[in-house]
C-alpha cells in the first residue's frame, strides 16, 4: 500500500519539477528543477521494480548501514572540499588560475562558497550527522527511531547539498555568508532538518539509559540551535516561484545582525557543539576511559549554550550596529574562553594515566592534536573579538587563519579520528588497513595546518599593520594592491599548507577503503577456551 | 512603552536573572553531595551496549566493562 503513495509522491514530484523546469526565469532553477525531476523519475523508477518484493524482516539490532553511508560521504566530500579550497587559495597566489574560458563560474568569487559550504556543511555536515546516528544508539542502547527516516535525512542532505554547490556556480546566491543557498533550498533543507531532529529525538525517546549522556546533549542543541538559525536568517520572499532570486525580510543592519547571530552560531553550535558531541564519546572511546569530569562536562554544556548564542555582534564592530549591542559582543565572546577551556581540559585530562597511548595509537593523537587546536583557537577568537584588535584583524586575512585553525585542526582532525575509529567497527574487522598511513595522514595534515595558520598570521597582521600606516603628513603610505604584492610569498605557502592537507585526506580515503576491503575480519566472539 | 522597548526591559531584567538562575542551579545540581557514583555511572555509558541495543531498562547485558572502564 505505502508503496502506491511513494509512486505517487515520486511521480508527481518528477512531474512538477519538469513543469518547472520549462517555466524557469534563470538557469540556476532550471538546472536544478531538471536535477530534482531526475531524482523524482529515478526514485519512481527504483520502487516501482521493488514491488511486491518482500522486504527483509525486521532487524533490532543497531541501524550502522546508514552510518557506513555517512562514512563515506564524509570522506568523499571531504577531499572535494579540501581540493576546492587548495584551488581557490592558488587562484589567489597565481589569479591566472581563474581560467578565461570559465570566466562566471569557475573564478574565485563562485568557488569560494563552494569550498567553504563543501567543507562546512558537506564534510562537517555528513560527519555530525553519521556520528551522531551511531552515538545517540549506542549511548542510548537503542535502534534508530524511524526506520528509513534515517536514510531520508543521508539523501535528503546529499541533495541540498548538490543543490546548493551547483547553485553556486550557476550564480545563484542570496549573499549571505554560509547560507548562501537560495530559498527552495533552504525550505528542502527544514523539511531534512526536521527529520533529523526526529530520528534523534525519538532515539533518545526509546533509550534504555536511565541518563541521557552528555555526548547527545551538545549533538541535540547543535541541531536544535542551526534549526532556529536557519529559519530565521533564511526569512526571504522569493521574487518568483519559478525563479531562484529571493528578497530578504530584514534590511539594512538587522539583516547584518541576523546574519552574524547566525554566521557565529553556526561557528558555536554546527562546529563547536556538535563536534564536542563527537569529542566526549570517541575521546573516551579511543582512549578506553570515562571522561575525566562528569561535573566539567554538564557545566561545560551549559555554560557555553548560553554563552555562544550572544557573541555574534563581534563581526560587526565599527560597523552602523551600535556600539553597546558589539560590546556586548565582544563581552560574550571573552566570557566564552572558560567553557571552551573547561572543555578542553575534560578533553586532554581524560589522557591522565593514559598518556602513553600518544606514542603507540596515532588515532589518539589526531584526537589530542584537534582538541588541542580547539583550546588554541577558542582561545584566538575572543582576542580577535576585543574592538582594538580587531581594527587591526579585521578584513585581513588573520581571520583566515583563525577560521582554518579551528576548521582544519579541530574540526577535521577530531573528524578524522573518529572516521579512524568508526572504519573497523562499522565494516566488522579487526582492525585498519594500517596505522603507519594514519601516521603520514597525522603529519601531512598537522604540517599543512602549520604551514597554513603561521602564513596567515604573517599575512593578516602585516596587511593590517599597511592598510593603518600613515606618513607624517597624516597620508596613507600603501596603496591596496601594494598590499595584495607583499602577501604573495605567504600565499604561495598557505595553498601549500592546503596541498599536504588535501593529500593526507587522500591517504585517510584509501586506508578506510582498504580496511573495508581487505583488512582482517573480526573472529567472531572467542569464548574464552582452557588452556591444554 | 513600544514593543521593542519594553521586550528589551524584559530581556535585561526577569529573563536575565531567570537564565542566571538556572545557570546557578546546574552548577549547583551538578555539585551537590552524594551524586558522584552517579555521575561515574554517567561517565561510563559509552563502554555499555557496543554491539547491541539493551532489551530492558536494566539490561546489564554488554555491561562488562562497566566495572573495568576506569582501571
Amino acid at each position: 500500500m505505502s508503496d502506491y503513495v511513494k509512486i505517487a509522491v515520486y511521480g508527481a514530484v518528477a512531474v512538477f519539477a519538469a513543469i518547472a523546469a520549462s517555466y524557469a526565469r534563470d538557469m540556476a532553477f532550471q538546472v536544478h528543477a531538471v536535477i530534482v525531476m531526475l531524482v523524482g523519475a529515478g526514485l519512481l523508477l527504483m520502487t516501482l521494480r521493488g514491488l511486491g518484493r518482500v522486504k527483509p524482516a525486521h532487524d533490532d539490532g543497531y541501524m550502522d548501514d546508514v552510518v557506513r553511508a555517512g562514512v563515506i560521504a564524509t570522506c568523499f566530500w571531504g577531499v572535494v572540499g579540501f581540493s576546492a579550497g587548495t584551488f581557490i587559495a592558488s587562484q589567489l597566489a597565481f589569479p591566472s588560475l581563474n581560467f578565461e574560458w570559465a570566466q562566471g563560474y569557475a573564478n574565485f568569487g563562485r568557488l569560494r562558497p563552494l569550498h567553504t559550504s563543501a567543507v562546512i556543511f558537506a564534510f562537517g555536515g555528513n560527519a555530525l550527522i553519521a556520528t551522531s546516528f551511531y552515538v545517540v544508539q549506542r549511548t542510548s542502547a537503542a535502534r534508530l527511531w524511524g526506520g528509513n527516516t534515517a536514510w531520508f535525512v543521508f539523501w535528503g542532505y546529499q541533495l541540498f547539498i548538490v543543490l546548493a554547490a551547483s547553485g553556486y556556480l550557476l550564480g545563484a546566491t542570496q549573499s549571505k555568508e554560509y547560507a548562501e543557498p537560495e530559498w527552495y533550498v533552504d525550505a528542502w533543507l527544514t523539511v531534512v532538518w526536521m527529520a533529523y531532529l526526529a530520528v534523534f529525538l525519538g532515539t533518545i525517546v526509546r533509550r534504555k539509559e536511565p541518563h541521557i549522556y552528555v555526548a547527545n546533549w551538545f549533538y541535540l542543541s547543535f541541531i536544535v540551535t542551526v534549526a532556529m538559525l536557519h529559519l530565521v536568517n533564511n526569512l526571504s520572499v522569493p521574487v518568483s516561484i519559478f525563479g531562484s532570486k529571493s528578497v530578504q525580510v530584514f534590511a539594512g543592519v538587522q539583516d547584518a545582525m541576523t546574519q552574524w547571530w547566525y554566521g557565529h552560531n553556526a561557528v558555536g553550535f554546527f562546529l563547536t557543539a556538535g563536534f564536542l558531541g563527537m569529542m566526549y564519546y570517541f575521546v573516551p572511546k579511543q582512549a578506553e576511559r570515562p571522561v575525566y569530569s562528569y561535573k566539567l562536562s554538564i557545566i561545560h554544556f551549559w555554560a557555553l549554550i548560553f554563552l555562544y548564542i550572544w557573541a555574534g555582534p563581534h563581526h560587526l564592530h565599527y560597523t552602523a550596529l551600535p556600539d553597546w549591542a558589539g560590546t556586548l559582543g565582544m563581552v560574550f565572546s571573552i566570557m566564552l574562553w572558560m567553557p571552551s577551556w573547561g572543555g578542553m581540559i575534560n578533553g586532554l585530562m581524560t589522557l591522565s594515566g593514559a598518556w602513553d597511548k600518544l606514542r603507540t595509537d596515532p588515532i589518539i593523537r589526531m584526537m589530542v592534536v584537534s582538541v588541542g587546536f580547539y583550546g588554541m583557537s577558542t582561545f584566538e577568537g575572543p582576542v580577535m573579538a576585543i574592538r582594538s584588535v580587531n581594527s587591526l584583524s579585521h578584513y585581513t586575512d588573520w581571520t583566515i587563519g583563525h577560521v582554518h585553525s579551528g576548521a582544519l585542526g579541530w574540526n577535521g582532525m577530531i573528524t578524522f579520528g573518529a572516521l579512524y575509529f568508526l572504519a573497523p567497527r562499522l565494516w566488522n574487522k579487526e582492525r585498519l588497513y594500517s596505522l603507519t598511513l594514519v601516521s603520514w595522514h597525522f603529519w601531512l595534515a598537522t604540517i599543512g595546518i602549520v604551514l597554513y595558520a603561521a602564513s596567515m598570521w604573517v599575512s593578516g597582521i602585516m596587511e593590517g599593520l599597511m592598510w593603518r600606516e600613515v606618513d607624517a603628513q597624516g597620508f596613507l603610505v600603501n596603496s591596496f594592491a601594494d598590499t595584495v604584492a607583499a602577501k604573495f610569498p605567504m600565499y604561495v605557502v598557505r595553498a601549500l599548507g592546503g596541498g599536504l592537507y588535501v593529500t593526507g585526506g587522500l591517504i585517510m580515503c584509501y586506508n578506510i577503503w582498504k580496511t573495508a576491503t581487505s583488512a582482517p575480519a573480526k573472529s567472531p566472539a572467542s569464548v574464552a577456551a582452557p588452556a591444554e | 512603552m513600544d514593543t521593542y522597548s519594553s521586550m528589551r526591559a524584559f530581556a535585561d531584567s526577569w529573563a536575565l536573572l531567570a537564565l542566571t538562575l538556572f545557570f546557578l542551579g546546574v552548577i549547583v545540581w551538578a555539585f551537590r553531595p552524594g551524586s558522584a557514583s552517579k555521575h561515574n555511572d554517567s561517565a561510563n555509558i559509552p563502554f555499555r551496549h557496543e554491539d547491541k541495543p539493551a532489551r530492558s531498562l536494566d539490561d546489564d547485558e554488554g555491561a562488562t566493562s562497566k566495572k573495568e572502564a576506569r582501571t
